[in-house]
């Protein structure tokens, strides 16, 4: 731990004035409530266009929308979605603010590239969000960008918003990588005294994990980024074979589109993850605490997330059992995603065995965790169709992908955004968000998303392509499949409103909130140790907590209160047996 | 208490729900009864796991709900539990992976007596080809494509002279007999999907890609494009036409080969030619031909009309104002459509044909031939 001594000799520096204080800020806390903002920010963005796309399906013509709005929406909702809200979110909010509280350290190591990174990260969202303003809007190209269609002429922004939807994904590609490399250098030096790697919180082993993914992942989509560049700036055939536009010939010859996808899907099915470990690590805490029980199995939860990140890297294909790649690969990438729902299985069964002879508080938090339980079954559940290489064959390009993938990284990994946000908004701000408007933006939240998708698989089921601006006069499509459209629609816009009663909470409970002291949850992780509330620059004071123990002493036997923190010396309280050091 | 009701009718719904959905699966008209039977699997095991879970989180809920003074059991891990429910997950793990692999299997191995047919995939169109009497396709190439020659064959290729070549949207196949799929596509991605059918596969420039199924119901069914391939993506259909065998014969019959094609684009009138243009370079796939509302103005009872532009000015259509159209698509704009046509290249001769064309096509049977494009150089 020479890292925490060295950091116990150094005086600390603390900004002044409110640039270096709140702007040009290199405290990883700062960083974290910027980095969040933008994306929830630029994740309203998103929802807007997927209530512009549902109102388009589920009440044709209502409103002035014509193909290319709906394609350039599709694209949009999904990409910003993904990339700019969740990856961004996960990694950036709650890596940033979480790490450094979670494992005793000061600050990230590197605090000037954590503020290079979310200035990066700005960067690439303002030049994404250009694209609306140049001639053609942004790229409809679908939220994969497959070629050759993403840069010829039959796809909506193929001149200026494909170029900048490009550039943007570069640049995000930096910022992800200067944070990612800031968190995994923390995490591996910068824990404090006794914070061994198996006492940290599975939050921080969650979101290590899914930022060593990011770094070895995102590499993948930059060089497919920076080749379809050159296809479309240049005249490279990286991706673009001997073709044709609309009767003419193009000057491309050679090239092999089906090479995008395997690079795209290297980095895109580790992207679930990327999305999905810190929301596993996450909700892991949240279902502790507000259980009163130490999570349940925490050896097998670290490697579970060990393990699910090593078989993301061999799974890509399954995205493309109908891509015209060999078809003998289907056998390899049918097991290997099939294996990976083992691990998988097993976080849920822990969870499960957590809340299993606990005492159950049911506060918003743990609402949110226990629907992302629910919701997370069914979108891993539906995984096994569209893993399983010939159950696929019917289902994919369905609506039952939609349907599946909204559930398990949409709706899911969202939940545990708002149950970390309600849980961890004390600690960020001295103030706890008002309960009531939380239950209610809890149930309709809840129950809106899975009356939206549990019935959209079974229009996948009866067949319906996704990627459809109409389905006028197809015959196999029943009249009833449109009833059901509109429906799906109205709770869409429904759920959609009541997200500002979470921004309304947000912004009323940080003036009007009630006080929440220095640990409402009655946590034991060293986050809730701080000496102030929110935690000042440089976090601990003068000296670093010291760890005696792991962060999920909750119903302790002999103990005087019902969670015995961290720092509590195996002297007070006996260390239980499982928490030996390695 | 609230919430493990909730979460019991969750569970109650959601398999009503499955029970009574009018939604299923559409009828099936192929082979592939065991690609249903894996999914039917699929659905008893996941649903088996579903219902256990819930129902359990549900008791955990209710039963261990906070109680003041309670404290909860302090067991941080129970490792034989553990391994007994990897154990079974696995086992149900194995029993979704085994026949799916087996039916897989079957998916991927052509039967040796599947007749081949080659669908042809164009933004936003199909056509198809049929190796004719010597049972073997011509060579073809992207490079080859041009109006004579919309599918790209080699016409020095002795196999490709017989090739049954269909220009239209819809293909027959012969009923019980096994067909081999051939995709092949000239520009962007695109994919082969008959709900009915229930296989699919995507078709790539630059390769050909395959799948197999035999037909089993008689009757027209509809191809769905389902890769997105671009703005009419929606729109992209053609049709499968499942006959016995004497239809296939007689359908067969009334089919141009290759070398029919070759010897027979000699003398033909300006509005065939225009006609033939419309079809090789894909315009109908956005301009339609019979009233029906397309991506781009529909060419029925266009010529002579007035137009609102998108500045809100008229024009008269007359062969200036659709010859500028075709060479410089985005000058005017007609109101309502969006910018999206990109400019061709045509010869003069092409481009008096396609107005010549366009000029054809009315309601009015009386006037349809009457006008006479006046082209101004």
């Amino acid at each position: 731990m020479a890292y925490a001594d060295d950091v116990e000799n150094e005086e600390l520096h603390e900004p002044t004035g409110f640039i270096w204080k709140y702007v040009w800020s290199q405290d990883h806390k700062v960083i974290a409530i910027q980095y969040s903002t933008t994306a929830i920010l630029v994740g309203l963005v998103a929802l807007v266009l997927s209530g512009m796309m549902r109102m388009q399906i589920g009440f044709p013509g209502s409103i002035d929308m014509d193909a290319t709005a709906y394609y350039q929406a599709m694209t949009m909702h999904g990409m910003i979605m993904v990339i700019y809200l969740l990856t961004a979110i996960f990694l950036g909010g709650f890596g940033n603010y979480l790490i450094p509280l979670m494992v005793g350290a000061r600050d990230m190591v590197f605090p000037f590239v954590n503020m290079l990174s979310f200035w990066f990260y700005l960067v690439s969202v303002l030049v994404l969000l250009a694209s609306f303003f140049v001639p053609g809007g942004p790229t409809g190209a679908g939220w994969t960008l497959y070629p050759p269609q993403a840069i010829t002429a039959g796809t909506p922004g193929s001149e200026w918003g494909i170029i900048l939807m490009l550039v943007s994904l570069i640049i995000f590609i930096i910022a992800a990588t200067m944070g990612g490399l800031n968190y995994v250098t923390t995490v591996l030096q910068a824990r404090t005294h006794g914070m061994t790697m198996f006492r940290m919180p599975l939050t921080v082993w969650g979101i290590f994990v899914a930022t060593i993914l990011a770094l070895l992942a995102f590499p993948a989509l930059f060089v497919s980024g920076v080749m379809m560049l050159l296809d479309q700036t240049i005249g490279t055939s990286f991706f673009m074979p001997d073709m044709m536009q609309f009767g003419s010939q193009l000057d491309y010859s050679g090239g092999s589109p089906i090479l995008f996808q395997h690079l795209f899907w290297f980095f895109g099915h580790p992207e679930v993850y990327i999305v999905a470990l810190p929301a596993f690590g996450l909700v892991s805490d949240l279902i502790s605490i507000h259980a009163r029980r130490s999570i349940f199995g925490y050896r097998m939860m670290v490697w579970a997330i060990v393990s699910i990140g090593v078989l993301s890297f061999v799974v890509w294909a399954h995205h493309m059992y109908v891509s015209g790649m060999n078809p003998y690969f289907g056998f390899f990438f049918a097991t290997t995603t099939l294996v990976i729902a083992v691990p998988t299985a097993l976080k849920v069964y822990n969870w499960l065995l957590t809340l299993w002879r606990g005492n159950i508080h049911l506060t918003v938090p743990m609402l949110f965790s226990l629907a992302f339980i629910v919701t997370f079954l069914v979108g891993g559940l539906t995984g096994l169709f569209l893993g399983n290489v010939v159950v696929d064959i019917p289902l994919s390009d369905t609506y039952f992908v939609v349907a599946h993938f909204h559930m398990v990284m949409g709706v899911a990994p969202i939940l545990v955004v708002f149950g970390s946000i309600y849980h961890w908004y004390p600690k960020m701000t001295g103030r706890m968000l008002h309960d009531g408007i939380g239950k209610l933006h809890f149930w309709i939240t809840f129950l809106g998303t899975y009356l939206i998708y549990f019935p959209m698989h079974y229009l996948g089921f009866l067949g319906m392509p996704r990627r459809y601006y109409a389905y006028e006069d197809y015959p196999f499509i029943p009249e009833s499949a449109q009833s059901l459209n509109a429906f799906i629609t109205v709770v869409a816009i429904v759920v959609g409103i009541s997200q500002l009663l979470f921004l309304f909470n947000l912004v009323y409970s940080y003036f009007k909130g009630a006080p929440s002291g220095g640990n409402p949850w009655r946590a034991t992780s060293l986050e809730w140790l701080t000496p102030e509330t929110p935690p000042k620059h440089g976090n601990w004071g003068s000296s670093l907590p010291v760890v005696h123990r792991w962060a999920y002493d909750y119903g302790v036997p002999g103990a005087e209160l019902d969670y015995v923190p961290q720092t509590t010396s195996a002297e007070e309280v006996p260390v239980h047996e499982s928490d030996h050091d390695e | 208490m609230t919430f493990a009701v909730i979460l019991v009718a969750i569970v109650v719904v959601s398999v009503l729900f499955h029970f009574l959905s009018p939604w299923q699966a559409t009828p099936l008209a192929s082979n592939w009864g065991s690609i249903d039977t894996t999914i039917t699997i699929t659905l008893v095991i996941t649903g088996i796991f579903f219902v256990a879970i819930v129902l359990f989180m549900a008791y955990c809920v209710y039963k261990y709900k906070a109680v003041p003074g309670r404290r909860s059991e302090y067991r941080p891990e129970n490792k034989k539990l553990e391994w007994w429910l990897i154990g079974i997950t696995t086992v149900a793990i194995c029993a979704l992976l085994a026949p799916g692999l087996i039916v897989y299997n079957d998916f991927v191995h052509v039967p040796a007596n599947a007749v081949e047919f080659e669908a042809v995939g164009e933004q936003w169109r199909w056509s198809y080809r049929l190796p004719g009497k010597d049972k073997t396709f011509g060579r073809t190439s992207v490079k080859r494509i041009d109006e004579n020659n919309t599918f790209g064959i080699d016409p020095s290729d002795a196999a490709g002279q017989d090739d049954i070549l269909i220009a239209g949207n819809q293909i027959h196949v012969l009923i019980n007999q096994p067909a081999k799929a051939l995709l092949r596509s000239k520009d962007v991605l695109h994919d082969f999907y008959v709900p009915q059918f229930r296989a699919k596969m995507d078709l790539i420039p630059g390769q050909v890609t395959y799948f197999w199924f035999t037909p089993t119901v008689l009757g027209t069914f509809d191809i769905l494009c389902a890769e997105y391939c671009g703005i009419g993506h929606y729109n992209m259909r053609g049709q499968v036409v499942v006959d016995n065998a004497s239809s296939y014969q007689k359908w067969l019959s009334s089919q141009v080969t290759f070398a029919d094609v070759l010897s027979g684009g000699t003398v033909e009138g300006l509005v065939d030619q225009g006609q033939r243009l419309a079809s090789s370079r894909g315009c109908i796939a956005c301009h339609s031909i019979d009233g029906a509302p397309s991506l781009g103005p529909g060419w029925l009872d266009l010529y002579g009309s007035q137009e609102t532009l998108s500045d809100g000015s008229q024009v008269k259509v007359d062969g200036p104002y659709l010859i500028e159209s075709v060479i410089d698509p985005a000058a005017k704009i007609v109101a309502g459509y969006p910018p999206v046509m990109v400019a061709y290249q045509m010869s003069d001769e092409q481009l008096d044909s396609l107005v010549a064309y366009i000029a054809s096509l009315s309601s009015d049977p009386d006037n349809s031939m009457s006008i006479q494009p006046s082209i101004e150089e």
